[in-house]
């Protein structure tokens, strides 16, 4: 079945209407906006600048890190910058870009002029922001998990506050709109896939963010009372550093399982077999929420009487192993699609491709981490599974900004550009995390700069400083690009604004 | 010559928008995990408190309420009693809002609103009756934290009744969908209430 999209050309050409504002007026209305496309444009450029931020922060501990007696940070600054990374990975980058990129499609999809509660949106869109920079302002006075400002670190949990509402609000106005603006006769079960993956996404973070937040409020107030129930200001991380790993940061990477279906059901012409299948892929990777919300991690011990293993390998099994599954199932389905021999290459596939490929590496290495007889925990190993999840969901989200973006703006992206940059993206993302997989193996303390830091540290350190950078230049070269081709790229023509959903 | 024509079929439904009420059960699902969370820490943290003997020496105790406080059981109960008035009042408005009549919407509305006041009233008034600060232990701090964030939510509510209310005031009498979602709102915050009450001011 075909969904036909609005055609923004159309909005865009009645928004030009209004140049004679002036450029106060278009700011305004720019902020005060109820267009779901500008909302989402909204979010998801402030999640750009995030995600270059925190990229930025990564390659600086990477080149921290090539030497274990260097002082190029302050070393009280070290664990601050660590968790910069990632809560702003997490909450500055991967969840607002996945959400922005929801509001910004999800109508267009379901054949929805409006986003249902658009001002709601709107509303989350800036508790987002504001929160997100009260964050920023507490690590840079010390606060944060572990900070040594008392204030500051009170800062902190009141800015994570106001982030976890404004998600929230964000998810709600995505879901209710899923659910009940959808184009008469269209079911939730017929609708594109990006827009199932988008409704999954936004229940998981309303089913989980909750919780999060239930911890918040405990930490919250019994630091800001001086107590020490929850662990003063060590007790943070140790409360909500759960929600800051896996298999919370999995729930964000289930948009980009829409995302690459999405993107091979417009190059199949929705020739899509088992289309139910990619329904239950998206699904199961879902199931990480339940693993989430328990607060715990799941481990087994190989190396261990019969029954306590078999004890311990069913949750291990159920909250590790079926998102992989999930991912799998996805991954096998669309390249079983790909075999129709019409086919028709884009260029945002690459992306998005490598990007799953990149969830995907990261969620085994999260499987592995979780062994216990491979002693894993607490090394870099860890932040691996971040790296590769984390940039993992960027690529792809990026892949989503290529594939839609034309449909929004109006212009193409350029074939060639896009892919080069995706492949120099792909190779900074392995670059950076692989090297980390292997250091894991030999011990190199997690969040540590100094010290001995295990065999050969020098080497892998070396190259995951060295991914970082290209992932950095790859980012600015990719946002330069979209910039680009959204003012002076060649008029789409209108076949894009027909998207065919993954329909057999 | 015929003179029927063959009419085309008449085109799918469409869907009904229902936004206020999935709206309201995402909020509500959001409200029943955030206190479920703070339920389930608390009850983590009592199950983990130590053993000390009773005041007479009889039996063993967990050390997780301190022996001077008293929780004010008449304020509380009457706190959840109210909530279920509540839940009977939000129905009434639904009844009467299905049926159009705009006076009795407007008026178990209002009615509702009271009682709504009246339990933040008996919330605020429990905290002078425990006399307890925040600082005083790690139950006192928790106390506080679970119960003022049950009162924001109550306070969330109070405010969706204002809005349903001033709407029926207005005779916005297609707003039928609003007081349903409104009353989910409140059917869900009840069961939450009820199991904070439980467990917090009953088992304590």
């Amino acid at each position: 079945m075909t969904a036909i999209e609005t055609n923004s050309t159309m909005i865009a050409s009645t928004s030009s209407n209004n140049s004679g504002l002036g450029i106060f007026g278009a700011i305004s209305e720019w902020l005060t906006t109820t267009s779901h496309q500008r909302i989402g444009r909204l979010m998801v450029s402030i999640s750009l600048l995030w995600t270059i931020a925190v990229v930025a922060v990564g390659l600086l501990l990477g080149v921290e890190r090539i030497s274990s007696s260097s002082d190029l940070i302050d070393a009280t600054s070290v664990p601050q910058l660590f968790s910069i990374f990632r809560v702003g990975l997490i909450f500055g980058s991967m969840a607002p870009m996945a959400l922005g990129i929801s509001l910004a499609i999800v109508p267009m999809q379901i054949g929805s002029q409006v986003l249902a509660f658009a001002r709601g949106a709107l509303f989350g869109t800036y508790l987002w922001c504001f929160g997100m920079i009260i964050v920023a302002v507490s690590y840079i006075g010390n606060g944060g998990p572990g900070g040594g400002d008392r204030q500051m670190v009170d800062l902190f949990l009141i800015g994570m506050g106001v982030v976890i509402a404004g998600l929230l609000i964000v998810s709600a106005s995505i879901a209710t709109t899923a659910l009940t603006s959808r184009r008469a006769g269209l079911t939730i079960v017929d609708a594109p896939i990006f827009v199932w993956s988008s409704l999954v996404t936004s229940i998981s973070l309303i089913l989980t963010l909750p919780v999060m937040a239930g911890a918040l409020i405990y930490v919250a107030v019994d630091h800001s009372y001086e107590r020490s129930t929850f662990g003063a200001t060590d007790g943070v991380n140790a409360w909500i550093g759960w929600a800051l790993t896996s298999p919370q940061i999995f729930l964000f990477a289930i948009p980009t399982l829409g995302v690459l279906a999405q993107i091979v059901a417009t190059m199949t012409r929705g020739k899509q077999p088992l289309r139910g299948g990619l329904l239950i892929g998206v699904g199961l990777t879902s199931t990480a929420l339940i693993g989430t919300v328990t607060q715990s991690f799941y481990s087994v011990q190989l190396d261990t009487q019969f029954a306590d293993f078999a004890k311990s390998l069913l949750p291990f099994s159920m909250f590790n192993a079926l998102p992989i599954l999930g991912v799998l199932i996805v991954l096998g389905l669309c390249l079983l699609a790909m075999k129709n021999e019409k086919a028709k290459p884009s260029a945002s596939f690459v992306l998005a491709f490598f990007g799953v490929g990149m969830v995907l590496t990261g969620m085994t290495g999260n499987l592995l981490l979780r062994i216990t007889d491979l002693k894993l925990s607490n090394t870099v190993f860890d932040e691996a599974v971040l790296v590769y999840v984390g940039y993992g969901i960027i690529l792809s989200l990026l892949g989503a900004i290529a594939h839609f973006g034309p449909r929004i703006w109006g212009r193409k992206m350029p074939t060639i550009p896009v892919i080069g940059l995706g492949l120099i993206g792909v190779l900074g993302v392995v670059l950076a995390a692989l090297p980390y997989y292997i250091a894991g193996f030999t011990d190199q303390p997690a969040a540590r700069t100094t010290g001995s830091l295990g065999d050969n540290s020098q080497i892998w350190n070396s190259i995951a400083a060295t991914g970082q950078a290209i992932f950095l230049l790859f980012l600015v070269a990719f946002i330069g690009l979209v910039f680009k081709s959204a003012s002076s790229g060649e008029i789409a023509d209108e076949e894009i604004f027909e998207t065919v959903s993954a329909n057999s | 010559m015929s003179t029927s024509a063959t009419a085309l079929n008449a085109g799918p439904k469409t869907a009904m928008r229902r936004q206020s009420l999935v709206l309201s059960g995402l909020l509500s699902a959001a409200s029943a995990m955030l206190m479920g969370s703070m339920l389930a820490i608390w009850l983590q943290f009592r199950a983990n408190a130590p053993l000390r003997e009773s005041s007479d020496g009889s039996k063993m105790l967990r050390d997780w309420l301190p022996e001077n406080i008293k929780i004010p059981e008449v304020a509380t109960n009457t706190m959840m009693m109210t909530i279920v008035i509540t839940c009977i009042m939000v129905q009434w408005a639904v009844y009467a809002s299905r049926r159009a009549d705009s006076k009795h919407t407007t008026l178990a509305l209002g009615v509702a609103l009271l009682t709504q006041i009246a339990m933040i009233n008996a919330q605020i008034a429990v905290y002078p009756q425990m006399d307890i600060g925040v600082r005083d232990s790690s139950y006192t701090t928790m106390f506080y934290a679970i119960t003022a964030t049950m009162t924001v939510l109550i306070v969330i509510g109070l405010a969706f009744t204002l809005v349903a209310m001033f709407r029926s005031i207005a005779s916005r009498l297609n707003d039928h969908d609003l007081v349903v979602a409104h009353a989910v709102y409140w059917y869900s915050l009840t069961a939450i209430f009820a199991a904070m009450w439980l467990v917090v001011y009953v088992q304590k």
